[in-house]
């Protein structure tokens, strides 16, 4: 009993309990087929939304406000740089990485700059930087069609028995992750400023050191997604990173990572990643239209954080 | 006096209508021809249901949330405008009211568990999409004769939209800051607590709040298909951005309860004429999303520099 309630307890739980529900259901409409096939197309799919649900994890556990709404633009920047960089050549795949990387960094340096010289909610910071990311992605990206490099593309789409390596190689990323968030002192002063900034900065935390810090890290994760994501997909296009908007936020959240800030959860994202893919797996096995499946997925989102309830309030 | 007009708070009153006649300025500069009532009728067309979402996110931000499905939400009220309205006008109103209601009962349950609005409406803008869709697969409809009618309006001496961007600012301007319910309601959005204990229920205020949201986003998207006269699903995912944007252009704070319903349409207003700017430069189009971005940040920009001064 004790095991029970100390299991329910755990912010991640329910998202792997969805997903199993979710596998089960699906499974079993298809009378036992395909669920192998399902969960190692849900590993090598959900393992983007793995890698900026990390970095926006950082963000939001720094504290109300605090959200990267430029995850999208920079993934579609990132990839699209990289894809130049390296024209297709397997020489060039370490350049291509770092000016990917740099891309990040400049991304995110940017994102922190307005926050603190402008002293704007970081909501919005983002969102105009998203708007110039965006733009210059486009007008660098216009008609590009280059291929990537095969090493880059065989790597992102390799498998060892069944399972992606990609998927592997991002477990080890969580797991570093999880490290760094919970065994180091930047990880603890995350969750110290989510919880109270100003007690953060009274106990001495470097507060807008940390912060800057996080903005960048969220921003060279999502460039990384960018990169591999070209590579996985054959090539970088503008719109990709789109659907990473609502993706990188919603795992964060079904993941069991506090909105309110303070508290993060590395492996609810992963359990909310494939939640995430296998609930759009079941509907379009059950034959549903392109619009009860919009319905389906905004209206589950919705009633897993119901479920999962908010925060009591703090004070 | 000078030293009245140049208090920072004076200034920061001024910015919105400020940057908003920096930017008439400067397109009457670069095209003479724009200063006109055709050139402004065709400038400002599509400042009324840019206007009328912005409202309906200030009314959200008003009480520290924020609503990222007021743009899909606006393609909704357009699709059931140009569909249902149009051919059973009883039903279709019956859907726009439940449209309202469903936008109560979201405060409500935000308020019931205590829910991260930003996540709540985030799945809802799926919600809302996924109906639209199923309402009108592809874009098309009909809007009602009486809408494009309304829309169509030509008055003498003033385009059309002026006039009722200035009504819309007035009415919610009246309502909002000048009642006495209105200064509750914003009462919420600086200090919950103190206006729970007054007696006044958050619950209620909150369901109040996205109720007017709602009503709003539905005059958003009726006055939109009166300008297309024809609807979309996805005739209005940039609002929700246009929404933000122009309730900060106008003046308005994330957190506080400090909004401004005169600046946000002001906001919306420049925010629809950067389009026009830009196209009068003769900005290539890949840059008129970043130029967007690059004005936002400008007026962000002036606001901290005043910020400052206030100390």
């Amino acid at each position: 009993m004790g095991a029970i309630s100390k299991l329910a307890a755990r912010p991640w739980i329910w998202s792997y309990l969805g997903l199993l529900v979710v596998w089960l259901a699906t499974v079993t409409f298809t009378g036992g087929k395909g669920g192998a096939e399902i969960l190692s197309a849900a590993l090598s799919f959900g393992t983007f939304t793995v890698i900026v649900g990390l970095g926006q994890m950082f963000v939001i556990t720094t504290g109300p406000g605090n959200v990267d709404l430029s995850i999208p633009a920079t993934i579609a920047l990132s990839g699209s740089l990289a894809m130049k960089v390296m024209g297709g050549a397997d020489a060039m795949l370490l350049v291509g990485l770092v000016v990917s990387l740099l891309c990040g960094v400049a991304v995110g340096g940017f994102n922190y700059a307005l926050i603190r010289l402008l002293r704007i909610p970081p909501i919005i910071a983002t969102l105009s930087s998203s708007f110039l990311v965006l733009s210059t992605a486009i007008a660098y990206g216009r008609g590009l069609k280059i291929k990537p490099p095969p090493m880059l593309a065989d790597f992102t789409t390799a498998r060892v028995f069944d399972i992606p390596v990609l998927a592997l190689v991002v477990a080890g990323l969580a797991v570093a992750m999880s490290v760094l968030l919970n065994r180091t002192i930047y990880g603890r002063s995350v969750l110290a400023i989510g919880q109270n900034m100003r007690a953060a900065w009274l106990a001495g935390i470097p507060v807008e050191r940390i912060r800057f810090l996080t903005y960048l890290l969220s921003a060279v994760l999502a460039s990384l997604c960018g990169f591999v994501l070209a590579g996985f997909s054959g090539g970088a296009s503008l719109n990709m990173g789109e659907e990473y908007l609502l993706a990188s936020i919603a795992v964060v959240v079904i993941g069991g990572t506090s909105v309110a800030g303070g508290r993060a959860n590395v492996p609810g994202i992963w359990g909310a990643a494939l939640f995430m893919f296998l609930l759009v797996t079941m509907l379009n096995t059950f034959g549903a239209s392109a619009g009860v499946r919009l319905i389906m997925t905004g209206l589950i989102i919705v009633a897993v954080i119901t479920i999962a309830g908010g925060d009591k309030p703090q004070r | 006096m000078l030293a009245q007009v140049l208090s920072p708070r004076a200034l920061r009153a001024a910015l919105p209508a400020a940057s908003l006649v920096v930017l008439l300025a400067a397109i009457f500069y670069i095209q003479p021809r724009a200063m006109s009532y055709f050139g402004l009728n065709l400038m400002l067309q599509y400042a009324v249901p840019i206007a009328l979402a912005t409202i309906a996110q200030m009314f959200v931000i008003a009480i520290n949330d924020l609503d990222l499905s007021i743009g899909p939400f606006v393609g909704l009220t357009a699709s059931i405008g140009a569909t249902l309205l149009a051919s059973s006008p009883v039903l279709g109103v019956l859907a726009l009211i439940g449209c309202v209601a469903a936008y109560a009962a979201l405060g409500a349950l935000i308020h019931w568990r205590n829910l991260p609005s930003i996540v709540v409406t985030l799945g809802m803008s799926f919600v809302w999409l996924g109906v639209a869709v199923i309402i009108l697969p592809t874009p098309g409809g009909t809007a009602p004769g009486w809408i494009k009618a309304v829309m169509g309006v030509k008055l003498p001496y003033v385009p059309f939209p002026i006039v009722a961007a200035a009504i819309i600012a007035l009415v919610v301007h009246v309502v909002l800051m000048r009642s006495a319910y209105g200064a509750v309601l914003r009462g919420a959005g600086g200090n919950a607590r103190a206006i729970g204990r007054a007696g006044w229920s958050l619950l209620k205020i909150r369901m109040v709040m996205y109720a007017a949201a709602g009503t709003f986003g539905v005059l958003s998207g009726l006055s939109l298909i009166g300008l297309t006269s024809a609807a979309d699903a996805h005739i209005a995912d940039r609002y929700t951005l246009y929404s933000i944007a122009g309730v900060i252009l106008g003046g308005g704070e994330f957190v506080g309860g400090r909004v401004s319903p005169i600046g946000a349409v002001l906001g919306a207003l420049t925010l629809t004429l950067t389009g026009s700017f830009l196209i009068f430069l003769k900005i290539s189009p890949d840059w008129q999303i970043g130029a967007q971005g690059a004005i936002l940040i400008i007026v962000l920009a002036l606001r901290a520099l005043i910020k400052r001064r206030e100390g």
